[in-house]
């Protein structure tokens, strides 16, 4: 599962108002290189919530992306590999999303998550 | 050379995973037919609801070409397996899609809200008693209630919800589903369709229905 899909997923659980972003427990991460394509970040930019992608990618233990970004840096090619690195080529392959709000984890596995939920939750 | 779409030898299966089709190769072929379009559309993203075995989200991919690098491509199942299928037949063709086990886009429906640029969707469409829908395992790839319409009419608003403003949907449907007054229900809702491709087979006859958002009509209606 790439940041980027992290980045797309929220609780879905009955009740849940407070589910984005889901926190990140890693057992394994794995980089898989990927070729860079700006206009492929560019679009994505403005889609992605920052924060959230900041925080995931430090969990998995990537520490490059600066706190703050706005869409003048696209302009850097510095932080375009760094934003490329952090969405596209990080994967968290066996580990757990878990809901903010409620604690329950969504296992990844083999870099899917599973948001199949139980018949209480929906 | 490299092959437009994906190669059955190369797609994965498992006993509880709808293997490729009559209605996959449908898609498929409608969605070949549509390339040149496809490619002029530079979508963003591309997702599959209920990627089964992987061939079409794979096919898509590869029909894509080049061209897909600026592309993400996202799939979901309700079925454990179809997802771990899929991600082994995408690995067999050096494609790669995020997949996610989820029952439609639970779970994604907030953040992806507009965003989908092509959605494509087979969904379970046969018409059976309503207690077969959405079990877990093979029977959740065709069984659609009545008139195989139960998961298809779960699917159109959450598709309505994801689709960008130039997004695309790509349906497949029996006769038996109604696809013309699925066509009039999207109508209301602002959507323009065609019937892309018709193909009859010894059991059932199979309707691709190409669905977007039509925007003059949203005009006029202010």
């Amino acid at each position: 599962m790439r940041l980027l899909t992290h980045n797309m997923l929220s609780s879905n659980i009955k009740g849940v108002t407070n589910g984005f972003p889901l926190l990140i427990e890693v057992e394994k991460v794995v980089e898989k290189q990927v070729d860079f394509n700006e206009d492929f970040l560019r679009n994505m930019f403005p889609k992605i919530e920052w924060k959230a992608l900041v925080e995931a990618s430090r969990t998995m233990g990537y520490t490059e992306l600066p706190e703050n970004a706005e869409s003048s840096m696209l302009d850097s090619d510095e932080f375009l590999r760094k934003f490329h690195h952090a969405l596209i080529e990080l994967h968290l392959e066996e580990g757990a999303l878990v809901c903010p709000e409620t604690g329950r984890k969504f296992p990844v596995n083999k870099g899917i998550p599973n948001m199949l939920l139980h018949e209480d939750e929906v | 050379m490299l092959s437009r779409t994906a190669q059955i030898r190369l797609v994965s299966s498992h006993p509880e995973v709808y293997d490729p089709c009559d209605d996959s190769f449908a898609l498929v072929d409608a969605l070949l037919a549509d390339r040149a379009n496809l490619l002029e559309h530079h979508p963003s993203i591309c997702m599959e609801v209920g990627c089964g075995s992987g061939y079409v989200i794979a096919s898509l991919a590869l029909m894509l070409g080049k061209e897909s690098s600026d592309c993400y491509f996202i799939a979901t199942d309700i079925n454990p397996h179809a997802v771990g299928v899929t991600r082994k037949t995408m690995e067999a063709h050096g494609c790669h899609a995020d997949l996610v086990t989820t029952d439609i886009a639970s779970g994604l429906e907030k953040r992806l809200a507009g965003l989908v640029d092509v959605m494509v969707v087979n969904p379970p469409y046969v018409p059976t008693p309503e207690y077969e829908v959405g079990q877990f395992g093979i029977a959740s790839a065709w069984a659609g209630g009545e008139n195989g319409r139960s998961v298809i009419d779960k699917i159109l608003p959450v598709a309505d919800k994801l689709l960008s403003d130039k997004g695309w949907l790509y349906l497949v449907t029996l006769t038996a589903n109604n696809p013309s007054e699925i066509c009039l229900q999207m109508m209301k809702k602002g959507y323009a369709s065609r019937i892309v491709l018709q193909r009859s087979t010894d059991e059932e006859s199979l309707h691709i229905i190409k669905l977007w958002r039509n925007l003059d009509t949203q005009l006029e209606v202010c």
